[in-house]
């Protein structure tokens, strides 16, 4: 078997996981096993990134994304107990207009998106693209890079600032 | 490599997109819809990273790569004061069903 079969196996299976698994996050009833189900297309998104060459957003998606989201978005679930322990349907009623409108939603991208023929050039064979992106992101970006440390250490004291327990400021 | 191209991660993209769309419509509970805006956080990066693999150029190579960890960034700030807004909400009104939070409802 040529490496190209091999890709493309490896891409259907892992390309078929991650769309399962985000199936599972929205299906199940349960919201823990929805967070469980997100790690797991995390996961996968991350091998995609992988088969896209793209080795330091495969990294950065298993640590940030398959690691650190799911761990606050757990937490959250176990703050909140109600959503753990209320039966009541966590789904609302307009479930088929959902559908339908995710539904419409794809098959509009799968019908602008597959017939279109890009003009792009051709991969360069990098080995990693690591180096490259770092190099980019001090020199193309350098400010966007600035702006997104700023944003983190705004977001961070936001949320601190939000959640923190103050008796005499809740209302 | 000759067999899957870009319409293929395209596909995936815009499957994934899809499902989170019908999430954030569906589901009741504030912490779903978060994880519903995270897979199509997810699907977008994915798309991007598509268009940096197969639309390489000279100019700027890796802009796409680029793009989607800015996303990725951006994304864990999000989660950190939506997460913080949400327990805010439920320590003043015991609840997380969105339907229940209507104190901005006209």
């Amino acid at each position: 078997m040529s490496s190209g079969v091999l890709f493309a196996i490896a891409f259907y299976v892992v390309a078929g996981a991650t769309l399962v698994s985000a199936l599972a996050v929205v299906m199940l009833r349960n919201i823990v096993r929805s967070a469980v189900a997100l790690i797991a297309c995390f996961f996968m998104v991350a091998w995609l990134y992988l088969m896209l060459s793209a080795d330091f957003l495969w990294v950065a998606q298993l640590l940030i994304y398959a690691g650190a989201i799911p761990v606050l978005i757990v937490f959250a679930i176990m703050f909140t107990r109600r959503s753990m322990s209320d039966t009541s349907a966590p789904d609302s009623n307009d479930r088929p207009w959902a559908a339908l409108v995710g539904g419409g939603i794809f098959l509009l991208l799968v019908a602008v998106l597959v017939p279109a023929s890009w003009k792009f050039g051709d991969w360069p064979g990098l080995a990693g693209t690591t180096a490259k992106l770092g190099n980019e992101l001090v020199n193309h970006y350098a400010l966007p890079f600035e702006l997104i440390s700023v944003l983190l250490v705004v977001a961070l004291i936001g949320a601190v600032v939000l959640a923190r327990h103050e008796g005499s400021d809740t209302t | 490599m000759t067999y899957i191209g870009l319409g293929h991660f395209l596909v995936v993209s815009a499957g994934l997109f899809a499902i989170g769309v019908y999430g954030l419509l569906s589901k009741r509970n504030a912490i779903s819809l978060l994880i519903s805006v995270e897979i199509m956080f997810n699907s977008v990066s994915l798309a991007l990273a598509a268009f940096a693999r197969f639309g390489y150029n000279e100019v700027q190579p890796l802009a796409g790569q680029a793009f989607a960890l800015f996303i990725i960034a951006i994304a864990a700030g999000e989660v950190a004061v939506a997460i913080a807004i949400l327990l805010v909400i439920y320590r003043q009104r015991a609840t997380v069903w969105v339907d229940e939070i209507d104190l901005m409802k006209w």
